[in-house]
């Protein structure tokens, strides 16, 4: 587990960093007011929510108002270099790069987004009642956790991509099945420091039922640390997705994504064909940035004690 | 101390078993399972024979047995595609592996702990911030990437080391190219000096506030002394634990480098077996590199309490 020994120290924060609310009566709509804050008042969160809107806007509007063809292939024009009627150039099967890229993106975008938030919400489900219940149980929970977190999770999603056809909705399953874990062990942490307040105590006595104490109580106080946790899953996924494409165990083609774009880098290294090495790898590396980014300012304003990067 | 070093030693037994589970879940569970590498058109004669042969028509929990008792003697099983046990396979090509992590981590430890250590004295100064963006960019690279534009700038451009990794058959041999390792290692140790830095200077940050380090100064300590007596040893604390935590990630990171310099361990023959349904040969990687992790985590666990008491009464 990549989670440190303490998270942001006070001395660490920046200025603007807002206190977080008690949360005592799960104040999640406090959380979303932060989040606002955060955005209006850190230069590098800006930045970062400003090259994901680009991104977005380039990957869905792009392809409508430059359109290209990306199904067939055009093999009279192979290994273009970037020119008027072809801005980036073309690749080996003589797809536009700049249109292929803007619909890499979407299968990136699409990808790395709805694994990390479907990761979320089974890492939440699972670190609550395992947090929560104490016991055997969150021992039997923590261990399967931990056994999965023992496995490299390349050599895991290369397993499973081995065994099933790699098709988007495929790919959202098997790369949520890896990054879930995190969170997992951070939302159980929260929750065993959860259980014992006062106002959970409270409740118990008050008769609530265990499943209105996780939903009430226990994920409205872990919010915080979820939503960081999901913003930097986004960026895992998105390189998870991309490495996995790049050896070839991706979405088959004509499906594009920025990893698969760069199956080949190697032979196009030695010809010097520099347009298929850079821009589809430049687009990894702002888009995952800017999620970090992201991840990283939400972390600093909501005080989440967690060390991750 | 010895409680909790039992304690931490059964739960790694429970993990490995774990590990074990999920390994045999993902083959023999999922759609395609085993049988997926006698291909598509294959006669349903030859899938009975295949079947029988390797005990699939056994209750699975039979079968979960027959695995688990033949990994305690260390019988891997036998790769279908290099007609080889899995750990005469393993036993050529993970020491390569091995040296390739190894360097990798040494290297990142010279360069992360410095780099780290000066942005916490430099906090919110322009070298802390340039050294921050650089790291940003280092963790969101994708390996495959940096190590194209490694090849494509030192190789390609600049011909000052080899595009492909070494080619030898043992650690000796390829010890005998050390230019060749270059660029591999330097890809592998980008993306963990990335990771360390930031951890460093966390760390170092988070000491330079506590009492010790304003009692030193109130002494008359040297910053010198400061930094490298009292700072330093205190701030390695944290990265004896991540040492062992990250080792999963820089397996990851290790079979993508081997597949770009087309670097003869254990990662690139990972690859080739993903893309050949070779199964032996995965969940025998698996398995091996799942226990390094594991007994990887206890030891700096066990590290961690000796050099830090307050984590035993935690």
């Amino acid at each position: 587990m990549l989670v440190g020994t303490s998270g942001a120290p006070g001395g660490e924060l920046p200025p603007e960093a807002l206190p977080l609310e008690g949360g005592e009566s799960g104040g999640a709509g406090g959380v979303w007011r932060l989040i606002l804050g955060v955005f209006v008042q850190n230069r590098l969160a800006v930045l970062g929510l400003g090259l994901v809107v680009f991104m977005v806007l380039f990957s869905f509007v792009g392809p409508h108002l430059y359109v290209t063809n990306q199904i067939q292939t055009n093999l009279g024009q192979v290994t273009q270099r970037p020119s008027g009627a072809h801005p980036l150039g073309t690749d080996q099967l003589g797809y536009d790069v700049l249109g292929r890229l803007m619909v890499g993106g979407q299968s990136s975008l699409e990808v790395g987004l709805a694994a990390a938030l479907l990761a979320s919400v089974v890492g939440t489900a699972w670190g609550a009642i395992s947090g929560y219940s104490g016991k055997w149980v969150d021992a039997v929970m923590m261990r399967i956790v931990d056994s999965f977190l023992a496995i490299p999770p390349l050599l895991l999603i290369l397993m499973l991509a081995s065994v099933v056809t790699p098709t988007v909705p495929v790919l959202i399953l098997v790369i949520a099945l890896i990054s879930w874990l995190a969170t997992a062990r951070l939302v159980r942490g929260d929750s065993l420091s959860v259980r014992t307040r006062d106002y959970v105590q409270a409740a118990i006595a008050g008769g609530a039922r265990n499943i209105r104490i996780v939903f009430r109580h226990v994920i409205p106080n872990v919010i915080g640390t979820i939503v960081v946790l999901t913003t930097f899953s986004v960026a895992d996924s998105i390189l998870l997705l991309a490495a996995l494409s790049y050896l070839g165990l991706g979405p088959a083609p004509p499906a594009a994504n920025w990893g698969s774009m760069l199956t080949n880098g190697l032979n196009y290294v030695y010809v010097g064909d520099w347009w298929l090495i850079y821009p589809a790898g430049i687009c990894i590396v702002l888009t995952v940035v800017a999620f970090n980014f992201i991840g990283d300012a939400l972390r600093d304003a909501l005080e989440v004690r967690l060390q991750r990067r | 101390m010895i409680a909790y070093i039992i304690r931490r030693i059964a739960q790694s037994i429970i993990v490995v078993f774990g590990v074990t589970v999920i390994v045999f879940v993902i083959v023999h569970l999922l759609p395609g399972g085993p049988r997926a590498l006698l291909g598509p058109r294959v006669s349903p004669a030859v899938v009975h024979a295949f079947i029988v042969a390797n005990g699939y028509n056994h209750p699975l929990y039979i079968q979960y047995g027959d695995y688990v008792g033949h990994l305690v003697q260390g019988n891997l099983g036998y790769s279908y595609t290099y007609n080889e046990p899995v750990l005469t396979l393993l036993e050529r090509n993970l020491p390569k592996s091995a040296l390739l992590v190894g360097l990798a981590y040494a290297f990142a430890l010279l360069i992360a702990i410095p780099v780290g250590m000066l942005q916490a004295l430099r906090r919110n100064k322009p070298i802390d911030y340039v050294l921050t963006g650089g790291s940003f960019v280092g963790y969101s690279m994708p390996v495959f990437w940096l190590g194209l534009l490694l090849i494509e700038i030192f190789a390609v451009q600049l011909h000052l080391f080899p595009p492909e990794g070494p080619q030898g058959a043992t650690v000796g041999a390829v010890l005998t190219q050390p230019t060749a390792l270059v660029l591999p290692v330097a890809t592998l140790a980008i993306l963990t000096v990335a990771l360390f830095s930031r951890y460093m200077r966390s760390a170092a940050i988070e000491n330079l506030v506590q009492d010790y380090v304003r009692t030193a100064r109130g002494k008359g300590a040297s910053q010198l002394r400061i930094v490298f007596r009292h700072l330093l040893r205190n701030s390695l604390i944290p990265i004896i634990t991540l040492l062992g935590l990250s080792l999963p990630v820089t397996i990851s990171g290790a079979v993508v480098t081997e597949s770009v310099f087309n670097y003869p361990g254990m990662g690139l023959l990972f690859w080739t077996s993903a893309t050949t349904h070779d199964f032996p040969v995965m969940l025998g990687f698996t398995v091996v590199v799942a226990i390094a992790t594991v007994l990887g985590s206890l030891i700096a666990d066990v590290l961690y309490a000796v050099a830090d008491p307050r984590v035993r009464y935690s």
